[in-house]
């Protein structure tokens, strides 16, 4: 068992988690993710990890409730623990010095982002981050972000914080201002990734993107994680999880990720249904 | 190597032995069997084994030893049935084999042990394999789960790593834990037995079966740690020189699962058969939602391949509710590499075979959900290099079929995680672990076997390269031993 030593929501629905695990803390990267499962009769999902400690011997993960295994989580309090927990898995982001890097998330992904853009930082690059969200309240690790890196820019989709619109809009001002990024790392939504992939593409600046395909064993043993690059299928767990974003088919990998919507909904609704009873006894328990 | 024979307890005239007819085991109804995952086989009952044994005709030159590659004292064992010492038996068997419960199930007897057993060359051969299982079930229901206490050994002060859990691993560690040796197995999933808890389904072999073969394990002082990548989690190098490790054996078992590389083949609901059966085996995806974990339950799925790997993964579907399960096999029925009880068993469950059959395209619809799966049929030409012969494409013979499921079961890669971490171990074109015959690989103190280097085989040759390589290993470490004193 795997003991949580803190857990903060940092955002609506989006909880950071200290995990409690020395040998990956120890062995981690930039780029690597954990594969962990909540309780004994729990699905395998992979996260990124946003941050450890070698020396305390914890990973941070942050987590946004979407499906019901991530609500499940998001649950779990400090002192509780996780049954499973593996990793580092994947192969860690490639790190050079090449001038001028541009860090672009949304969502949670700035968490993901914030170990490369250190990494960026720390090989001499000039980095600077672009952050989206829908809204303001969405934003994480910004301030993090700003301790590491050159610049931060954010855009949110109904202006409430930073410039209204999307990160592309962002990354296209900063060129019109004269800057020539020499490399993209884009981390966050599929839609987001394949958006800057795009507005990338002719313009010849590489883009790194970081994809979130559906796992099951995360070694290199199932072949649940198959994307497309270059034409070629390719395994995310051990190929990945990087890949230059003008190569990924973004499409199809985007209709693998719904390969299981409906039995998710199914999942998600009820482990809801469990929790409102949970709460209702609770509730009558608290009143008799 | 000459063998005294085994004291004969067998009360039946010589003559008369090959009248018997051979025992058939009782299984499940292939209608109800069809729609559950217990177990299919039920084991034959202590009065069937008895006659079963009874069957054995006391060869003066036993072949049936050699035909097993782990080489259990076959006639020693069925004596012992002979003469009613089922938990005696078992501890007979144990001394070559620690995983008696497991082979009796999925070990292919018919091209071991049973054929070339002599009664088998004018009659029916003598069901080794059932009398294996037989005396393993019994031993576990009445011996409270592990035969006699064997001597514990003296502690020789050194410590093994084995990498995996499948058969490989635990046969490495059984066979070294008798040697006093602190042994460790590393496991990447969160449960022990490797392929045979995520590959075998619960119908051929049931998980309390494996808990309880691990479970004898640790009993005798096996260590087992799982969530551990070796490569990933600590190297090779750093349980050696940081952990303390004398020697490591790597039973990796096989690793990528192979694709046909045809289009469609990443459309939602094409499996490779390691997921399909991962999701149902290991992760229980067949009790959804019960079970986190999703699970295509398809209405007409087929099965591309003629393993045995295929047929679990047919079977699987059909449990799953299919109203068509096919098996899409490009050669005929003969060259299957399936066992034949398993290609029998699939059959009498309505598993439907076309063989002579090859996809070439799958089709899928606007949402990227496989529809319809576009085939050739096929005809038998000139024998290739396996031996058997090639499967030619018929012109002008395509045709399409309604499909809401593909599983491809057409073999495995080599995993890439040692390469990738340890590139000094010398790997072939395959990607597998270069080893010698008793699994030396070009690092000093790694050892492998298994599917690892060998590529896809059977349990029992894993098992079978593990107890090369656990022998193997106890020199090196005595060797070390007497070099350094």
């Amino acid at each position: 068992m795997y003991k949580i030593i803190s857990a903060d929501f940092i955002a609506p629905n989006v909880k950071s988690f200290i995990i409690e695990a020395p040998l990956i803390a120890k062995k981690r990267k930039a780029g690597q993710f954990i594969i962990l499962r909540v309780h004994d009769k729990g699905e395998r999902i992979p996260i990124t990890i946003a941050d450890s400690s070698a020396e305390e011997g914890w990973i941070n993960i942050i987590v946004q409730g979407l499906g019901k295994t991530s609500a499940h989580l998001n649950t779990l309090e400090a002192g509780e623990h996780l049954q499973d927990l593996v990793g580092p898995l994947g192969l860690p982001t490639h790190i050079e010095n090449w001038g001028t890097l541009v860090c672009i998330s949304g969502g949670v992904g700035t968490a993901e982002a914030l170990p490369i853009a250190a990494a960026g930082k720390a090989a001499g690059n000039r980095v600077i981050s672009i952050i989206g969200a829908r809204n303001q309240d969405l934003i994480i690790a910004e301030s993090q972000m700003a301790e590491v890196v050159d610049e931060v820019r954010i855009s949110t989709d109904d202006g409430s914080a930073g410039r209204k619109g999307l990160v592309t809009d962002v990354l296209q001002d900063l060129i019109n201002e004269g800057l020539k990024p020499d490399m993209i790392v884009a981390i966050g939504p599929l839609p987001m990734m394949a958006a800057v992939s795009n507005q990338t593409r002719d313009m010849e600046i590489p883009t790194m993107v970081s994809l979130n395909a559906i796992m099951v064993d995360g070694t290199g043993m199932c072949g649940a994680c198959r994307a497309t690059v270059g034409g070629k299928t390719v395994f995310v767990c051990v190929e990945g999880p990087e890949f230059d974003g003008h190569l990924v088919d973004f499409k199809e990998l985007g209709m693998r990720q719904k390969m299981y919507k409906k039995q998710e909904e199914e999942s998600h609704k009820c482990f809801l249904e469990k929790q409102m009873k949970k709460i209702k006894a609770e509730a009558m328990l608290e009143e008799v | 190597m000459i063998r005294e024979k085994p004291q004969s307890f067998n009360t039946v005239a010589l003559k008369e032995r090959l009248t018997i007819p051979r025992q058939s085991m009782p299984e499940q109804d292939p209608f109800i069997r069809s729609t559950n995952f217990f177990e299919v086989n039920l084991g034959l009952t202590p009065e069937q084994a008895v006659i079963e044994a009874q069957r054995c005709i006391e060869c003066k030159k036993p072949t049936c030893m050699d035909g097993c590659p782990v080489n259990i004292k076959i006639p020693d064992f069925i004596q012992l049935i002979c003469k009613k010492d089922f938990l005696g038996a078992a501890e007979k068997i144990m001394e070559d084999n620690s995983l008696p419960a497991v082979c009796g199930r999925v070990c292919p007897q018919e091209t071991q042990c049973e054929e070339v057993c002599l009664v088998g060359k004018r009659f029916e051969p003598v069901a080794i394999g059932r009398l294996e299982r037989f005396v393993a079930d019994y031993a576990m229901e009445n011996g409270n789960g592990s035969v006699k206490e064997t001597q514990i050994p003296q502690p020789s002060g050194q410590k093994v790593a084995i990498v995996g859990s499948g058969p490989a691993g635990l046969a490495v560690a059984s066979d070294l834990i008798k040697e006093g040796h602190e042994v460790t197995v590393f496991e990447a999933l969160h449960e022990f037995g490797g392929v045979l808890v995520y590959g075998i389904p619960e119908f051929r072999l049931p998980k309390t079966i494996l808990r309880q073969e691990v479970a004898n394990l640790e009993a005798k002082g096996v260590k087992f740690i799982k969530n551990f990548i070796v490569g990933r989690t600590m190297t090779i190098q750093e349980l050696m020189e940081e952990e303390g490790y004398d020697s490591v054996f790597l039973g990796l078992g096989a690793g990528l699962p192979r694709f046909m590389n045809i289009p469609g083949e990443n459309l939602n609901g094409v499996y490779s058969a390691n997921e399909f059966l991962t999701r149902s085996n290991l992760m229980r995806g067949y009790e959804f939602p019960e079970w986190d974990t999703p699970l295509y339950r398809a209405k007409h799925a087929i099965i591309v391949g003629g393993g045995n790997t295929a047929m679990d993964a047919v079977r699987t579907a059909k449990r799953l509710g299919a109203e068509k399960a096919s098996i899409v096999y490009r050669r005929s029925e003969e060259e299957m590499p399936a066992r034949n009880e398993e290609i029998h068993h699939a059959k009498e469950e309505g598993v439907e075979f076309l063989n002579l059959v090859n996809p070439i395209e799958f089709i899928g619809d606007d949402q990227g959900n496989v529809v319809a799966a576009k085939c050739l049929r096929m005809e038998l030409g000139e024998p290739d290099d396996s031996g058997r012969r090639r499967p030619i494409p018929m012109e002008g013979s395509e045709f399409i079929m309604v499909v809401d499921m593909v599983v491809i079961a057409v073999g495995n890669g080599s995993n890439p995680l040692i390469s990738q971490t340890n590139p000094e171990i010398e790997t072939n074109k395959w990607g597998n672990i270069v080893a010698d015959a008793d699994g030396r690989t070009s690092m000093d103190a790694v050892f492998a076997g298994g599917d690892i280097v060998s590529g896809g085989a059977t349990v029992i040759l894993a098992m079978g390269a593990g107890r090369k390589s656990a022998a193997a290993i106890n020199e090196y470490l005595k060797s070390k031993v007497g070099s350094s004193a």
